[in-house]
């Protein structure tokens, strides 16, 4: 494993009544890309502030390289920040407010144009210099804002859904460009989004948050094929999450039936919450798969179909390449190795945030 | 919105009242400066500025103006920030605190600060309670200064707030996050970015004590004239309205360049949002 750079101890804020935060504890490595994902609400912008010094945690501690920051104020710690709304500032040019930072810490002239230039080209935006800041494009402001923090050599750049406001097809290109830079540099990259595409895509880990909890960390085919709970599984990608039962290992109930599956560990007889990925569901002829149902819904989406089957009083969502008509029979069949078993929530407030 | 023609209408109101009660005055006051009594041509009145220790006069209204503009300036910054960075609390009150002097006649409150000021005043009453040496407070060039303090610093607060909460937290934060503390947030970005409210604060402020004769007449005991109190004698004792005018007419000259002057030094001519 990589060395550990930052970590948080425990960690629980509120504003006001409000819990927003609750026994947080991470472990966040040097180099690495990791993504802080999330519903709104869920605390991961307040776990930002907290690592960048914006906000005091009301218990625990933060540690940067084993050294207990938590106290430090924002200007004294290694690390820089991108904000969402690029926050440049707007009485000063390109170059101005790219070497703010280098100035403010009493870098010579000839190093603050080496750097500029650098990073400038780091964002693919040479020969801005001089350029009126409040004139450039969305996607132009936020390559300047990475440009003003990256410039500072820092050893974590906190990301705060920086590319929310950039429409679809730059945000795209952003996310290859944002991981480029992380390679490239070596920074530890804390990216905090809301949109799981960008989770999955960008990230070397994933914290995936609900309610000011960590519901899981791992990599990105981890969360997506491993959910370690109903809330995880719906929030990253479709799912279909039925009320099961573990029979015993290796063998679950649903919906009165016993099937073959891949989990074992559980106790007899315990609830579950059962896992099943749209695109792990195969359609096949009524009566040859191991449900009976009929299609309620199609719905094309270009590359796939979304199809909506009910079988056994339950809505199933299906994707698939090939489509299907409305009120047609079918029957699913699922590969053992495809059905993931949950744990149920211990306690009601978990229940309630795994309906979010 | 509208069309010329009912444009033109609910202008005429307005274009009524700015014909009679400014166009009109205003040339009248030029005319009554550039004419002897005789109503011929003449610029011997405003040649007079030179003589009589008006310019002394001019001079000293310069200063002591500049001086209260200084003053609110460092009064109303620290308060503004304040008050912008509590925004969730109850700044509607204190803010009301600051304009509640707006509300209040000028003259009344001057004649306050009189009362405070004076040599049997409030404050050297308190002195001498606690045996300790009094001051001679009024009429000086101080106490004139407190009483444009008092009288303008609504004006310098007001745009000076407006401008600062145009400032969103994250530009602030994003001076931080780069390594800036406190003051070099505050020089580097703050102020820069609040100069057109530091602007009109300052032209708001500037011009009233400039042009103020109750303020000096009242706390200076006549001891110390203004430009303002020369104008207003020239009127109501001299009954000279040439010359009055004729020094009207220089002082609007003189604040019409320190505007153009101000509005020189405003880096921002157009504010942008980023």
């Amino acid at each position: 494993m990589k060395r550990e750079l930052i970590h948080l101890e425990n960690i629980a804020k509120s504003f006001g009544n409000l819990l927003v935060l609750d026994e947080i504890d991470l472990s966040i490595y040097e180099s690495e890309f990791i993504t802080l994902l999330g519903p709104s609400g869920c605390g991961k912008t307040t776990m930002l502030r907290i690592i960048g010094g914006f906000e005091m945690p009301d218990t625990g501690r933060v540690l940067f390289d084993g050294k207990d920051i938590t106290r430090l104020p924002p200007n004294r710690r290694p690390i820089n920040t991108v904000f969402q709304k690029y926050s440049l500032f707007s009485h000063m040019n390109v170059e101005e407010n790219i070497s703010f930072g280098p100035k403010i810490a009493g870098k010579s002239a000839d190093y603050i144009r080496d750097k500029v230039k650098y990073a400038l080209k780091l964002v693919n935006l040479e020969g801005y210099e001089k350029h009126d800041v409040t004139r450039l494009s969305g996607g132009q402001q936020q390559r300047i804002a990475i440009a003003r923090a990256v410039v500072n050599e820092p050893k974590v750049l906190l990301l705060d859904e920086p590319l929310s406001a950039l429409d679809l097809k730059l945000r795209r290109n952003m996310r290859r460009e944002l991981v480029g830079i992380n390679k490239e540099t070596g920074i530890t990259f804390i990216f905090v989004t809301h949109d799981q595409e960008e989770a999955l895509s960008m990230s070397d880990r994933v914290v995936v948050m609900n309610q000011g909890y960590i519901q899981q960390v791992g990599t990105p085919e981890n969360v997506y094929n491993e959910p370690e709970n109903a809330f995880v599984a719906d929030f990253i990608g479709d799912s279909n999450i039925i009320d099961g039962v573990m029979v015993r290992d290796k063998i679950v109930r649903i919906f009165g039936r016993e099937y073959p599956c891949v989990d074992t560990g559980f106790p007899a007889e315990c609830p579950v919450d059962v896992q099943i990925r749209p695109e792990d569901i195969k359609l096949a002829a009524p009566r040859e798969g191991a449900f009976n149902g009929v299609v309620t819904r199609v719905v094309f989406w270009g590359m796939s179909y979304d199809i909506n089957v009910e079988a056994d009083g339950f809505e199933w969502l299906i994707q698939s390449t090939t489509g299907r008509t409305v009120g047609e029979e079918v029957s699913l069949h699922v590969a053992p190795e495809n059905i993931q078993i949950m744990s149920k929530p211990q306690s009601e407030d978990e229940e309630v945030a795994a309906d979010v | 919105m509208f069309n010329t023609m009912t444009r033109n209408v609910l202008l005429t109101p307005f274009l009524i009242w700015a014909v009679l009660f400014i166009f009109v005055p205003l040339i009248c006051i030029v005319w009554y400066g550039v004419t002897d009594y005789d109503g011929n041509f003449s610029l011997d009145n405003m040649s007079l500025i030179f003589e009589r220790g008006y310019l002394a006069a001019l001079k000293l209204s310069v200063e002591l103006a500049l001086i209260s503009t200084v003053v609110c300036l460092i009064l109303a910054y620290p308060l503004c920030l304040i008050l912008t960075e509590n925004r969730r609390d109850n700044t509607t009150i204190i803010s009301l605190l600051f304009i509640l002097p707006l509300w209040m006649n000028s003259l009344l409150s001057t004649m306050a600060w009189q009362t405070i000021l004076e040599s049997n005043g409030i404050i050297n009453q308190l002195m001498r309670l606690l045996d300790l040496p009094t001051f001679n407070m009024i009429n000086t060039q101080g106490a004139i200064v407190v009483g444009m303090v008092y009288n303008f610093l609504p004006y310098m607060v007001l745009p000076l707030f407006i401008s600062l909460s145009k400032i969103d937290k994250s530009i602030l934060e994003a001076a931080q996050d780069l390594g800036a503390n406190s003051w070099q947030t505050f020089f580097r970005v703050i102020l820069p970015l609040t100069i057109p409210g530091a602007v009109s604060g300052i032209t708001m402020v500037f011009i009233p004590a400039l042009t103020t004769f109750v303020i000096s007449a009242l706390l200076g005991g006549g001891k110390l004239l203004l430009i303002g109190n020369i104008i207003e004698q020239e009127f109501t004792f001299q009954y000279d309205w040439h010359v009055g005018c004729a020094l009207s007419v220089i002082l609007m000259i003189f604040i019409v360049m320190n505007m153009l002057l101000t509005a020189a030094f405003d880096p921002l001519k157009e504010e942008g949002d980023g």
